[in-house]
């Protein structure tokens, strides 16, 4: 008879490659539910949500573009969660990254483009710093819990945009609670003709190759992973860990607010209190399912970009609600997280 | 005030619990969300409030067995499953919304929610005392939980868990099995939490239901020191700023209402920064257990 056993030892390789895709199955057929619930068809459904938006151009870009901000916000959460720093504040800094650059294409008057958008993007990597600066100091010098200082300060952020675009920073020329119009300068070249793909995209590509080159090829990112993975060792091998976590939590912030830099210079043109429908999470998500790695980010990046383009036109053709993209992600995290553990075991014939 | 710190104590109390066996529940704004629209649809279509109720809490419990499923018995990461549980709740939640309602634009209302229950009207007292039935609960749940964590041997059993669960094992307590109870305890308050949002003080559902308030749940918790009555002076304290800036804003006191309302959360940051350094942490909060 055929006795099987299961081991506590790393799976095959070909099977841990599968897993991601066992995921994305276990993710969707879980999901059919509610599509059936919608009253749509879990096949059509799908076919909408994945194939659909890779066949038409327009489609494509959108993903493009809709995938800038996230894997921005993805490789932010990854470089805080290497070190071992859990930065859910990433929203956060988006808008104060939004803000600043909001802050410099307006007040700054110049006509030039190469000086202005590079302004925008330090000015916009600097805000983001500064807003994660407080809960990584308080992290560093007090052990005051990273989690519930970053998730505050999102609020917080929040009503001070609310705050400052109602009143003092409102646009007079319409009236709307947003910021007046950035200069033509600021406002990023479009990529892809007769799309909304914008320089944030290749600022995001980028951000990506400095943050693969840093955490892997400098003495400086192999500390801070050394730092995440074993606090103590590290000190024991005299890595200044609370610098590491600190400048961590710094870059970090910083590359959050690139990505609402992308937002007000790309796709908006003005600061508004709606910049981000909740990018900074959907970080989480990416930096999660790519393993912390950049490579990864990339890849989730893209493929959550595509599902959330998906949602889009599965609720204009089938009349799915569009939050269906939120759920998909959202499970993708967790039953991403829940399959990993399959490669933790493998089974073996016992004779 | 009180009616303010009202889902606030539930999910505060509730997080405390779960916290105290060692689990980080990152998922309680969206258990709160997802339990506020169970509930409320749950009234509206059986016409009955008490059953509404129900849902909520059984919402509330879902999901938290959820969280133990994967952190208990996977042993994932606390802090990734648990925003993952709250972005899942709310997307659920905003998808069934949707469906259910479309795209109203004003919010869709219960016919009759949960009424003010008055005690002792008529007297200096009654503005303090005629607050929604589940206010009344919600303050008994402070000794109430107290008594259960300090005074049973089952809450004995469940801060063993959360301090020291190796020893724990060894003197023979079920490790998963009182984290799991905690966190159904804890779904149950939260469901509690939110359903007091859209069964008693609304009567309605809308997107922005819950504000932000999980979150603060878990500030208060640390704020609080993991002890119940510490928890209460913290959602008292949290929820009185926020009164005094709605009565602020009422009276058109010169400052941007948006300062106001980031007043809580400001000194919450700050508490937690005094708090910080004294922190007792349930020593074995965020690691998950395993037997080897």
């Amino acid at each position: 008879m055929l006795k099987l056993r299961i081991e506590r030892a790393p799976a095959p390789l070909w099977f841990r490659a599968v897993i991601p895709v066992i995921a994305v199955l276990a993710t969707f057929i879980l999901v059919s539910a509610l599509v059936i619930v919608a009253g749509a068809s879990p096949f059509s459904a799908f076919f909408e949500l994945l194939i659909n938006p890779l066949t038409k151009t327009t489609a494509r870009a959108d993903i493009l573009m809709m995938a800038t901000p996230i894997l921005l916000t993805g490789l932010a959460v990854t470089v805080a969660f290497a070190a071992g720093y859990y930065n859910i504040g990433a929203e956060g800094q988006l808008y104060a990254g939004g803000m600043a650059a909001a802050w410099v294409g307006t007040q700054l008057q110049t006509e030039s483009p190469f000086l202005m958008i590079p302004l925008m993007l330090i000015a916009g990597f600097i805000a983001g710093m500064l807003w994660a600066l407080l809960p990584a100091i308080l992290k560093v010098r007090l052990q005051v819990d990273e989690v519930v200082t970053t998730l505050l300060l999102n609020s917080v952020m929040l009503f001070l945009v609310s705050a400052l675009l109602n009143g003092p920073w409102r646009d007079p020329v319409s009236g709307w609670p947003q910021s007046p119009t950035i200069l033509a300068a600021a406002q990023f070249p479009v990529l892809i003709p007769r799309s909304r793909v914008h320089f944030g995209a290749i600022v995001a590509v980028v951000v990506a190759i400095v943050v693969w080159w840093v955490m892997s090829r400098t003495r400086f990112g192999i500390e801070v992973r050394a730092v995440g993975k074993n606090r103590d060792a590290a000190r024991f091998l005299g890595i200044p860990v609370g610098n590491r976590i600190l400048m961590a939590a710094l870059i970090s912030g910083g590359i959050a607010g690139l990505a609402g830099v992308g937002e007000v210079g790309g796709i908006h043109y003005y600061m508004t209190g709606t910049l981000s429908p909740g990018f900074g999470y959907t970080g989480v998500i990416v930096a999660t399912l790519g393993f912390l790695t950049v490579p990864g980010a990339i890849v989730s990046a893209l493929f959550l970009a595509l599902v959330n383009r998906g949602a889009i036109s599965a609720s204009r053709e089938l009349d799915v609600p569009v939050y269906l993209g939120d759920v998909i992600q959202a499970a993708l995290l967790l039953v991403g997280l829940a399959t990993l553990l399959l490669g933790r075991y493998r089974i073996r014939r016992v004779r | 005030m009180l009616r303010i710190s009202t889902p606030i104590l539930f999910a505060s109390l509730g997080e405390t619990l779960v916290e105290r066996a060692g689990v980080l529940n990152l998922g309680i704004e969206g258990t709160l969300l997802l339990s506020a629209f169970s509930g409320f649809v749950t009234a509206q279509f059986t016409g009955s409030l008490w059953l509404g109720l129900l849902a909520a809490v059984l919402t509330g419990v879902v999901l938290s067995l959820l969280m133990g499923l994967l952190t208990v018995t996977f042993g994932l990461s606390q802090h990734v499953c648990g925003l993952g549980i709250t972005l899942l709740a709310s997307g659920i939640a905003l998808f069934a919304f949707r469906l259910i309602y479309g795209g109203a634009s004003t919010p869709p209302a219960l016919e009759a929610s949960f009424s003010t229950l008055e005690i002792l009207p008529g007297t200096s007292f009654a503005p303090l005392l005629s607050q929604h039935w589940l206010t009344y609960v919600s303050l008994l749940c402070v000794p109430l939980v107290h008594w259960l964590l300090y005074r049973t041997a089952f809450g004995l059993r469940l801060r063993a868990v959360g301090e020291q669960p190796e020893a724990a094992d060894t003197a023979g307590i079920n490790v998963y099995k009182m984290r799991y109870m905690a966190l159904i305890l804890g779904g149950a308050f939260m469901g509690l939490g939110g359903a007091f949002l859209s069964l008693a003080q609304l009567g309605a559902f809308t997107h922005g239901i819950i504000n932000g308030r999980g979150w603060v749940a878990i500030a208060i918790v640390i704020f609080g020191n993991w002890l119940p009555y510490r928890v209460l002076a913290g959602a008292l304290l949290f929820s009185g700023v926020q009164a005094l800036q709605l009565r602020l804003q009422a009276q058109g006191v010169a400052l941007p209402y948006e300062l106001l309302l980031a007043l809580p959360y400001l000194l919450t940051i700050v508490a937690i920064a005094f708090v910080g350094r004294n922190a007792s942490y349930p020593a074995a909060l965020l690691k998950p257990y395993r037997r080897e």
